[in-house]
């Protein structure tokens, strides 16, 4: 007995840890895999893959790996540093209630947050009618005609809209943006940092008294504004109209409910955030900013639109509208490089609204201006001014003095309250959580601190119910219009139907709780529970991202670590977690990149050298930053054409700013000119901008600093294990070098960024900072290893199916030993010019399999790119290879002749339950062969819900809210 | 294939000069490689364009392109049945025209592709 209580409790063998969960294959299976891939071990795959030049030899200075209960015990300590105070600072982020059932039914579950962006719409159809809600949701509440699928964030939205206005002003030389002074400081903020590079001209002013000059392009108002003032907006903008001026407003959604929308004011561009439907606060974001307009402007209106066509059958069916504008197709002529959407949090905001109605809503912000009423009226008695003439949830109190102002701030900060304190005044921003007793608190507060001649004369008053009925607007302010009619936002109210509307949508999708999704570039890798769990914590959730940072010290503990996790895995110390996407880290990198160049006196070096096979967002970016684009050539292997780069680079020596190039490349390789490559641009005093995209090939093996980049961005949301949403979010952190680390973002309200900061790229400083947990968690519970390990495996896998694949299809490029890096792209032009059979009807028929389509036709037109990442298991990556492969057999029946040239199983994939099963079967193929063309497809058959989408005629008639229920049937 | 009597640009537009007009649309080819058009956005009427100077868009379910003036003058009228009907570009390129131009420079039209020029073009 006295010896077992000795043994060490190290002898005592403990269960596999993280690693052995996120990475899919078994040791067992690797090696058979290894077998079949024809390497020896992984190690010697490894050096076939990547040039020896680059490789990464130490290990990773980063802890080793966390046990997932180890980890969320620690994260728990981390998180309780954060003070959840009761917040009233506004500034467009309000507490917000999220209805359990939105929360556990779809915040919570990865039927909802794990699929891609809907761009294979026929297994997309339930997420694609959520976003269709929130589009109409939008639309009707600001009463204006259009609106998009959501946006990065409010102050973007702000930015977009003045683009917008400068793309349809008829009059081509207006170059001025005027501000209203009153807007959120954080969006003008984001339209100083715009208006710069593009040579355009922001003016704040005070848009009431402010001529509007032929020169001005576009006006934003706001309404309620940053002190909570609410405005009839109509004389003002009838006056922009009249300068042939166009007018953006920045609004409430909440506030639309009660108050006059804009769209009932005139305004061409509404925007703001739909955060206080539901989505918690998160430090934050991720919040859907939403952005609406009129219908003349809707092909000029920025990100995703979804809309709503017919399928095969004459079926009603949704899709991504006019998806192919942008900066997938224009490149350097995008006038927007907004990519992402926020369509997880946009459609939280949907079933928020599906979930309480017009009444439900209208009821909400009835109740919240009621208690901003009373509240002003109990005030009132301890003689405290109000300053705004008219409200919605808002009060602007003068309290006279500074010092008054910081008596206040002390008593606030004691019964743990937060207030926004401007100057004489302090702001109180009520919203949906507030109850009796927060009014009550509040009002101590004030008591305790102003000294006024009644105080002692008046008693403290009490309000019985604190929702107050009645309204203190003036009539032109109340709305009267009706809104949310469609019958969407009355026919799930009790939460059996609405968890099973929720539900029946979640059923038409495919997202990674179905099978892999094996979306080149897009690093579709498991999203573990673990990671996921504490973000509906409210010491994360509940967090105002501008309460001051002492009471957001778990949250910086937090960052401190991610940032330095981040810098050690890239190799480029300085870090900024602020962007909200790849695409806008790609803009604040060139931002940082143009800022070191102007202060070394170097501002003429303006041109970007872009590869040809570069993402769409490249260019795109380059352009917003205002640098001019200049194409680099690939070789037929795919690469870089080194001597086109050279003469270019030696071309434009005096002015060029930067490369940016995708690391392994676009086309799935790790080139073995890199080096040189970045030698050549730093010879011609250019900065190196590594696109972070391919970022998941790389972790422990090598890293952009090794390959000579300055500045990259890295996908959290694809190597970082942040899950796509369906359409986001995404964070896009950058990592620079220590001579660039000054220049990183700053912020207006809270201090980021270095010494010499860049205006704010986002309108949150740490930008959607509660999904930095979900990195953070992956980080922790991998650890040193088990990083470089899932690294080592996503690149088996890429070789293992290229090994399957290979004898069947053409793999298009590999580096000179034949291997791959963590993507590959099949080639189908042979076949479609033998059978007719295109890379779409592939697409489609692999949803008959239960499959999602890899990346169609990027970055090569006629392709599909492969990228399995490390986290699926063998079983299922046999079983989507057994499926190419057997589709491959279908197309070669139509070559061989056995199989009809239109009338067969891939033209008229993919195949609904319906037509499978109707009276009448015409094809000469067989019902069995359409719906369970392999043993393995019946044991977890995905039915689409809708046949092929017609998509011209989507994009001729743009239809882009809820249809008529008849078209439900 | 191509009309004899247009002239092309290598940009794929066509043009039909007449008296004081030139009537202006996109080639076979260029329609082929768009395929379904979905959408043309037509500059205003009376709006000054110059020769290889973009005064439109258009846009299939695969592509946005830009459109490129044949030739300098003043737009005098666009098509705005393209607004309904934009597939006629796919059915009928050589007859859909986009917009009519009141040429301002005679000599351009000469500098651009006869038919057979083009054709060679596209081959």
């Amino acid at each position: 007995m006295a010896e077992l209580l000795q043994a060490p409790v190290t002898s005592i063998a403990r269960e596999p840890g993280f690693a052995a969960r996120h990475i899919g294959p078994s040791p067992a299976e690797q090696t058979e895999m290894l077998a079949v891939v024809g390497a020896a071990s992984v190690e010697a795959l490894l050096d076939e893959a990547i040039p020896a030049a680059i490789r990464r030899r130490d290990p990773l200075p980063l802890p080793p790996a966390e046990r997932e209960h180890d980890y969320l015990a620690r994260l728990w300590t981390v998180a309780s540093k954060n003070q959840v105070f009761r917040t009233f600072i506004g500034l467009g982020y309000y507490d917000t209630i999220t209805p359990a059932a939105i929360l556990r039914n779809v915040f919570e579950n990865p039927g909802w947050y794990t699929p891609y962006t809907p761009y294979q719409a026929e297994i997309a159809q339930g997420r694609l009618e959520s976003l269709l809600n929130f589009q109409t949701t939008v639309k009707d509440l600001t009463a204006m005609d259009v609106a998009n699928a959501s946006l990065l964030d409010e102050a973007t939205a702000a930015a977009e809209g003045m683009a917008l206005a400068h793309r349809v002003c008829p009059r081509k030389d207006a170059h001025v943006f005027l501000a209203d002074r009153a807007a959120f400081p954080q969006t003008l903020e984001l339209l100083a940092a715009r208006t710069e590079p593009l040579g355009l001209q922001l003016r704040v002013v005070d848009v009431a008294s402010a001529e509007i000059g032929p020169d001005v392009f576009g006006v934003l108002l706001q309404s309620p504004d940053a002190n909570g003032l609410v405005r009839d907006l109509s004389a003002l903008i009838a006056r922009v109209h009249e300068a042939k001026s166009l007018a953006v407003v920045a609004t409430d959604l909440l506030a639309c409910a009660l108050i006059t929308p804009p769209g009932e004011m005139g305004a061409d561009v509404v925007v703001g955030s739909a955060q206080r439907l539901g989505v918690p606060l998160g430090y934050g974001g991720p919040h859907a900013a939403f952005f609406a307009t009129r219908d003349a402007y809707v092909r000029q209106m920025p990100g995703r639109l979804i809309g709503v066509s017919v399928d095969a059958h004459g079926k009603t069916a949704y899709r991504m509208a006019i998806a192919t504008r942008e900066q997938h197709i224009r490149r350097e002529k995008a006038t927007s490089n907004i990519c992402t959407a926020q369509a997880l949090l946009a459609n939280i905001a949907a079933f928020y609204a599906v979930y309480h109605g017009p009444d439900g809503l209208a009821a909400i912000a009835g109740r919240v201006h009621g208690q901003a009423v009373a509240l002003e009226a109990r005030l009132a008695l301890l003689g405290v001014t109000q300053r705004n003439a008219a409200y919605f949830d808002t009060l602007c109190m003068d309290v006279g003095h500074v010092a008054a102002v910081a008596r206040i701030r002390q008593a606030a900060d004691a019964a743990r309250l937060n207030f926004r304190y401007e100057g004489t005044h302090v702001g109180i921003a009520l919203d949906e959580t507030v109850e009796v007793r927060d009014l009550d608190a509040i009002v101590q507060v004030f008591r305790s601190s102003v000294r006024s001649s009644t105080d002692e004369g008046v008693a403290l008053p009490t309000t019985s119910t604190g929702a107050a009925a009645e309204l203190k607007l003036p009539p032109v302010l109340v709305r009267t219009s009706p809104f949310l009619t469609h019958p969407v936002f009355h026919t799930y109210r009790s939460e059996s139907a609405l968890m099973r509307y929720i539900r029946g949508l979640e059923r038409k999708d495919i997202g990674l709780d179905t099978s892999m999704i094996p979306l080149g570039s897009c690093t579709m890798k498991l999203n573990a529970a673990a990671e996921m769990l504490p973000l509906s914590w409210p010491e994360l959730a509940r967090l105002h991202p501008f309460v001051p940072a002492a009471q957001a010290a778990g949250y910086h503990q937090l960052f401190g670590e991610l940032e330095s996790a981040l810098g050690h895995i890239s190799g480029l110390p300085g870090v900024s977690l602020q962007p909200n996407s790849g695409a806008q880290g790609e803009l604040a990198g060139l931002l940082v990149i143009q800022a070191w160049h102007r202060d070394r006196g170097d501002g003429r070096r303006n041109i970007a050298l872009i590869p040809q096979s570069a993402h769409g967002t490249n260019p795109a970016s380059a352009a917003m930053a205002g640098m001019e684009v200049v194409v680099v050539a690939c070789d037929d292997k795919g690469n870089i054409d080194v001597v086109d780069l050279e003469r270019k680079a030696r071309q434009h020596a005096d002015r060029l700013a930067a490369l940016l190039v995708t690391y392994p490349s676009t086309h799935g390789v790790f080139e073995d000119a890199i080096q040189d490559i970045c030698h050549i641009v730093h010879a011609h005093g250019g900065q190196v901008y590594m696109d972070g995209a391919n970022m998941n090939a790389q972790v422990g093996l090598t890293s952009p600093a090794l390959i000579g980049a300055d500045v990259c961005h890295i996908n959290l949301h694809k190597t970082f294990a942040i899950p796509h949403g369906g359409g986001g979010p995404g964070m896009g952190p950058i990592c620079v070098a220590a001579h660039l680390a000054p220049y990183l973002p700053g912020h207006p309200v809270v201090k980021t960024g270095g010494a010499k900061a860049i205006h704010a790229v986002s309108a949150a400083p740490w930008g959607s900072a509660s999904i930095l947990a979900i990195s953070y968690g992956y980080i922790s519970m991998l650890g040193r290893d088990g990083l470089r390990d899932a690294t080592a495996i996503a690149i088996l896998n890429a070789n293992y199916v290229k090994a399957r694949l290979e004898p069947h299809f053409p793999i298009l490029y590999t580096r000179t030993t034949g291997r791959v890096a963590h993507e590959m792209i099949v080639d189908l032009r042979p076949l479609k010019a033998a059978s007719g059979i295109d890379e779409t009807d592939v697409a489609k028929r692999l949803m008959d399999y239960g499959f999602h389509a890899p990346t169609v036709s990027f970055p090569v037109a006629g392709t599909l790119m492969i990228e399995p990442t490390e986290s699926e298991p063998k079983a299922e990556l046999d079983r989507f290879c057994d499926a190419l492969i057997a589709v491959r057999a279908e197309i070669q029946a139509v070559i061989d002749g056995t199989a009809d040239k239109t009338d067969n199983v891939l033209k008229h994939a993919p195949h609904t339950a319906d037509a499978v099963t109707a009276d009448a079967w015409t094809h000469p193929y067989s019902r069995q062969q359409a719906a369970f063309p392999l043993p393995f497809v019946r044991a977890r058959k995905v039915w689409p819900t809708v046949a092929r989408i017609d998509n011209a005629r989507g994009d001729r008639q743009l239809i882009c809210a809820c249809p008529p229920m008849s078209e439900y049937e | 294939m191509y009309p004899a009597d247009l002239k092309y640009t290598k940009d794929h537009e066509w043009v039909r000069a007449g008296d004081g007009e030139a009537i202006i649309g996109i080639t076979h080819y260029a329609q082929a490689q768009l395929g379904d058009v979905v959408f043309v956005e037509l500059p205003a009427v009376g709006r000054a364009i110059k020769q290889g100077e973009a005064f439109g868009t258009i846009e299939s379910v695969k592509a946005v392109s830009e459109l490129y003036a044949p030739v300098s003058g003043e737009v005098t009228a666009v098509n705005d049945a393209l607004s309904t009907s934009p597939e006629s570009v796919n059915k009928d390129p050589h007859g859909a025209w986009i917009i009519k131009v009141k040429p301002s420079n005679a000599g351009e039209i000469g500098s651009l592709l006869d038919a057979a020029a083009y054709q060679a073009l596209v081959g």
